[in-house]
C-alpha cells in the first residue's frame, strides 16, 4: 500500500455547484462534513453519502465520494440496506426535517432502534424549502408564513432528539450551522461511534425563515460530558430549549446485524430431496 | 391416453393438523415414486378457521388444481361447509367422517360411499394424547397403499422437536388408522421413478434467486409471500448473506436498492398491497439503473381482497404501476418447478440490464407443494464488463449502443459517482435539460428492447388453428384445456408467457401465425392480459378473452366451456 496522501477539506468537494440559496445553513454542513473527512483521513472510494429529497438531500452530489440521491423520505432505508450488505463501507445518510421526520418518520424510528453502524445527519431548518416554504414537523405551531397554513400549523413540533432516544438511538449530538468547526468535530465523532449515530443540525433557512438568524443568540454549547444514562437524557430532551449543541447522549449498544454461527453446510437444496 | 388421477381433500379447523396430514401423505407417496400436488386452502382466521389440504396424485407433473375430489376426509362438517362449493365432490366420493352427526345434504348429493368412524374415539383409544389427524394419516395412507413404516418415519421426523408423548401418540394413531378394516378402495396413479424434489413454489422462487446470486433480502411480512422469506432467511444464513425484516414495504424496497447499489445482488418478496407501496421506489431503481428483483406472490385483490387465495390480478400494476416512462422487466413463472428457473432468470436479467424485475407468482403455485423432477436451471448470463474511466471522467450512465453502461460500486477506486432518481446526464449529475432527458429515457428503453431474450420468453406447445395464450400459473390449466380439446378433435397451440415486459411482439405473432382464433386465458376479472395484448399488438385473427377471477382455480374444463361460449367452433 502507498502512503495515503493527506487530503484537505476542499479535496472532498465535487465539481457540482450547489443549488442552495446564498446564506443557506447547508453550505456550512457541507464544509463541516468535508472538514471531518479530512480530519479522519476518510477514503473517498469507501464512503457513501445517501439522501432522500429536499434541499439538504442534494448534498451527496457535492461531495467527491460515492453517493445515492433517492426518493423522498427513504434515504435511511437505502443507507441501512447498503451498510448491512457492505459493512466495509462508511455510510452516512442525510436529509432534512420533512424528509426524516415526516414522510420518512417511520424509518427514523426503526433506524434508531435497529442500530446499524452508520451516521445520520438531519439538517433541520424547520421548513420545506424545496417546495417553497411549507411547515414541517419541527416548525413552531404559530409560524404563519406559509399560505398552506396561514394561521400556523397549530401542531406541536417534534423534538427529534427525544424521538431518537425513545426509539433507541445510542448516540445523539446537535450541531449548528453557525458553528461549522464544532459541527465538524461532532460529525467526526459520529462517524467514529460504533453504531447508529444521530447528528441533529440546526441549519438555518435564510429564504423562508429569516427569523432563524436569531438562533445565534440562543444556541449554547454543552459544557458537560455527554449523558450516558437514558433517564437523564429523557429529562434533558423533554425539557431543554432545543438549542443546546454538542454530544448530548453517548451509550454503547450492540449493533445490528449480530454475527451468526458458521453454517454447517452451504447446500441449500438438500432439504428438497424426496 | 387418459391418465389416472386421484384427488383427496382433508378438511378441518386450522391448527387441527390437516395440512400436516396432506404433507406427510404426499411425502410418503413421493418416496414410492409417486407424483402429486398439495394445495392448501385457508379461511382468513389465524387459528381455528377452516383449513383444507387438497391432494392431487397424478402420473405427470402437470399440476392443476383438482376440479372434483374422489376422497374426502372431514374432521368435522362445520369447517367443511365453510368452503362452500370450493371443494367439489366427484360422484361416488369416498367420505371419511365421524359416525355421529348428520352428513350435509351437499355431500349426500354426490351419492358418497360413507366411511363413518368414531375417529376421535379411535385416536384416544390408541393413545391418551392421540389426535385425529394422525389417525387420518393412517386411514388415508392405507387407502393409498402406503406402508405404515414410511408414514411413521416421516411423522416422527416432523415431530422431532415435540415431547416423546406426542411422538408415541402419533405412532399409535397412525398404526390404528392403518389397521382399520376398510371396505372401500381407490385406483391410485402409476408411480414414476422414485426421487426428485418435494418443494413449494415459494421455496422454489427463493431457491432460484439464491442460486442466481442473491445475497441480500429486505422484506416486510405479507400473505402469501412470507414463506418465501422464511425459507430464504435460512438459505441466506447458509450462504453468508443477509435478510432484513424491514419496518414496512417502503423500507424493504429501498433497503434492497441500497444493497444492490453496493454491488450485492438484492431481492424482495411481497404481495399486491406491498407491491403498491413499493412502486415509487421501483421507479427509483429504474431511473438510477440499480438492479433489483421483486417477487410478487399474487392474491385476490383489490385492497386487502382475499389474502389467502390466488388470483392473477396484479398484472396491470406490475406492467403499468410506475410513474413516468419507466421501462422494466415483468416475468411470471409457469409452474412450481419453473419458479426456480424464472426467478433465477429474472435476477440475471435485472443484474445484466441494471433495472428492476417484477416476478408475478401467485398463491396457487407459491403455497402449493409438489413432487417434481429436479428442475432445470437457467444458464448464467455473461458477466458484466468491467468499468472504464478514472477520477472525474467515469460516466456511470454513458450512452452506449446496447443501452447498458458499466456499473461501478462503492469501493471501486476512482469511479465515484452519485446515483440519482433525478434525471441526470451521463456522469450522473442532476439535469433538467431536454437532451439529457431524451437520451437517458431512450437509453433505459433501449437496453431492455435490444436484449436477446432467446426462447425463454414463453413455453409453446402443440400446433393447431386455435391459439390459447396465458401467463404464469394459468399455464397448467391451459395445457389441460388443450388436452380436452384434442379429445374433441380441436387442435391447439398454447403459448404461456414467461416474459411479459418487454413483450416479444414478433415472437408472439410468429407463434400464433397458424391460429385462426385466439383465446386469452387469465385468472382475473378485468381481462388484464387480454387488454395488454390488444393494446400492444395488431392481431390478424379474432382475439377472445376468458378472464375468471379467483379464488376458484382455473381448470381445463372451465376454459373449454368458456371457449364454446365466446368462440364456438
Amino acid at each position: 500500500m502507498n502512503e495515503p496522501i493527506k487530503l484537505k477539506a476542499k479535496d472532498y468537494k465535487s465539481s457540482v455547484k450547489p443549488i442552495w440559496c446564498p446564506g443557506c445553513g447547508h453550505f456550512s454542513v457541507l464544509n463541516a462534513l468535508t472538514k471531518a473527512f479530512a480530519g479522519l483521513g476518510i477514503d473517498k472510494d469507501d464512503t457513501v453519502l445517501v439522501s432522500g429529497i429536499g434541499c439538504s438531500s442534494r448534498l451527496p452530489a457535492y461531495v467527491d465520494s460515492y453517493g445515492f440521491h433517492g426518493v423522498h423520505g427513504r434515504g435511511l432505508a437505502i443507507a441501512q440496506g447498503l451498510k448491512v450488505a457492505r459493512p466495509d463501507l462508511t455510510v452516512i445518510a442525510m436529509g432534512g426535517d420533512g424528509d426524516g421526520f415526516s414522510i420518512g418518520g417511520n424509518h427514523f424510528l426503526h433506524a434508531c432502534r435497529r442500530n446499524v453502524n452508520m451516521t445520520y445527519i438531519a439538517m433541520d431548518n424547520e421548513v420545506y424549502g424545496m417546495t417553497k416554504g411549507q411547515a414541517s414537523p419541527t416548525t413552531p405551531a404559530d409560524w404563519d408564513h406559509s399560505k398552506l397554513t396561514p394561521h400556523g400549523p397549530g401542531v406541536r413540533p417534534f423534538k427529534p432528539a427525544a424521538l431518537a432516544l425513545a426509539s433507541g438511538a445510542p448516540w445523539i449530538a446537535r450541531g449548528y450551522s453557525g458553528n461549522p468547526n464544532q459541527m465538524a468535530r461532532l460529525i467526526a465523532a459520529a462517524i467514529e461511534h460504533p453504531g447508529f449515530s444521530f447528528v441533529h443540525v440546526l441549519s438555518q433557512c435564510i429564504t423562508f425563515c429569516p427569523e432563524q438568524t436569531d438562533w445565534k443568540a440562543v444556541v449554547h454549547e454543552r459544557e458537560e460530558e455527554a449523558l450516558v444514562d437514558a433517564d437523564e437524557a429523557a429529562q434533558l430532551f423533554l425539557h431543554e430549549d432545543g438549542f443546546q449543541t454538542g454530544v448530548l447522549y453517548n451509550a454503547q449498544r450492540a449493533t445490528w446485524p449480530p454475527s451468526v454461527p458458521e453454517p454447517q453446510s452451504t447446500d441449500i437444496t438438500r432439504g428438497f430431496s424426496v | 391416453m387418459k391418465q389416472t388421477e386421484l384427488s383427496i381433500a382433508i378438511t378441518g379447523a386450522g391448527g387441527a393438523g390437516v395440512i400436516s396430514v396432506g404433507e406427510l401423505l404426499l411425502q410418503a407417496w413421493a418416496r414410492e415414486g409417486g407424483r402429486g400436488l398439495l394445495r392448501k386452502a385457508f379461511g382468513p382466521q389465524i387459528r381455528g378457521g377452516e383449513s383444507a389440504a387438497l391432494l392431487k396424485l397424478t402420473e405427470s407433473e402437470r399440476y392443476t388444481a383438482a376440479s372434483a375430489y374422489q376422497v374426502l376426509l372431514a374432521f368435522d362438517w362445520n369447517n367443511y361447509t365453510r368452503f362452500g362449493d370450493e371443494i367439489k365432490l366427484a360422484p361416488g366420493v369416498i367420505v371419511f367422517c365421524e359416525d355421529a352427526g348428520d352428513v350435509p345434504e351437499s355431500v349426500l348429493a354426490a351419492e358418497p360411499t360413507l366411511v363413518r368412524l368414531p375417529m376421535k374415539q379411535l385416536a384416544e383409544a390408541a393413545h391418551d394424547d392421540g389426535r385425529v389427524n394422525m389417525l387420518a394419516l393412517g386411514l388415508l395412507g392405507q387407502l393409498m397403499g402406503l406402508g405404515e413404516g414410511s408414514l411413521v418415519e416421516l411423522a416422527l421426523q416432523k415431530l422431532a422437536h415435540k415431547p416423546a408423548a406426542y411422538q408415541e401418540a402419533a405412532e399409535a394413531c397412525i398404526a390404528a388408522g392403518c389397521a382399520q378394516q376398510l371396505d372401500c378402495s381407490v385406483q391410485v396413479p402409476a408411480p414414476g421413478v422414485p426421487g426428485g424434489w418435494y418443494i413449494s413454489g415459494n421455496q422454489a422462487a427463493g431457491l432460484g434467486a439464491l442460486e442466481a446470486g442473491i445475497r441480500f433480502v429486505a422484506a416486510y411480512p405479507i400473505t402469501p409471500a412470507s414463506d418465501v422469506l422464511e425459507w430464504m432467511a435460512g438459505g441466506l444464513e447458509q450462504l453468508g448473506g443477509n435478510l432484513v425484516q424491514a419496518e414496512d414495504e417502503l423500507a424493504a424496497i429501498n433497503m434492497t436498492i441500497g444493497a444492490a447499489f453496493g454491488g450485492v445482488p438484492s431481492f424482495t418478496a411481497t404481495s399486491g398491497p406491498g407491491l403498491a407501496l413499493m412502486t415509487e421506489s421501483i421507479g427509483l431503481a429504474v431511473a438510477s439503473e440499480t438492479p433489483i428483483t421483486v417477487l410478487n406472490v399474487m392474491r385476490g385483490g383489490p385492497s386487502t381482497g382475499i389474502p389467502t387465495k390466488s388470483e392473477q390480478s396484479d398484472l396491470n400494476i406490475a406492467l403499468h404501476g410506475l410513474h413516468g416512462d419507466a421501462p422494466h422487466l415483468v416475468l411470471a413463472p409457469l409452474d412450481i418447478a419453473d419458479c426456480v428457473y424464472t426467478s433465477a432468470w429474472a435476477v440475471q436479467l435485472a443484474q445484466h440490464l441494471q433495472t428492476a424485475a417484477i416476478v408475478l407468482s401467485d398463491q396457487f403455485i407459491g403455497q402449493s407443494t409438489a413432487v417434481i423432477t429436479e428442475p432445470v436451471r437457467c444458464a448464467p448470463l455473461a458477466p458484466p464488463v468491467s468499468c472504464e474511466g478514472g477520477d472525474n471522467d467515469y460516466l456511470r450512465y454513458r450512452l452506449t449502443d446496447s443501452g447498458v453502461s458499466t456499473m461501478a460500486v462503492p469501493g471501486d477506486p476512482g469511479l465515484r459517482f452519485t446515483a440519482d432518481g433525478l434525471e441526470h446526464n451521463e456522469q450522473g449529475t442532476p439535469s433538467a435539460r431536454d437532451d439529457d432527458h431524451q437520451q437517458q429515457l431512450a437509453k433505459r428503453a433501449r437496453k431492455l428492447n435490444a436484449h436477446d431474450y432467446g426462447d425463454d420468453w414463453a413455453r409453446i406447445d402443440g400446433e393447431g388453428s386455435l391459439g390459447l395464450v396465458c401467463f404464469g400459473s394459468a399455464s397448467a390449466a391451459v395445457a389441460e384445456a388443450a388436452e380436452l380439446l384434442a379429445e374433441q378433435g380441436v387442435a391447439c397451440r398454447t403459448v404461456s408467457l414467461r416474459l411479459l415486459a418487454p413483450l416479444q411482439h414478433g415472437s408472439l405473432t410468429a407463434a400464433l401465425a397458424d391460429c385462426e382464433r385466439v383465446l386469452v386465458v387469465e385468472q382475473n376479472h378485468g381481462g388484464q392480459l387480454y387488454r395488454y395484448l390488444r393494446g400492444q399488438m395488431d392481431f390478424t385473427q379474432p382475439l377472445h378473452s376468458y378472464a375468471r377471477p379467483g379464488p376458484v382455480p382455473l381448470s381445463g374444463a372451465a376454459i373449454v366451456a368458456a371457449l364454446a361460449e365466446v368462440s364456438p367452433a
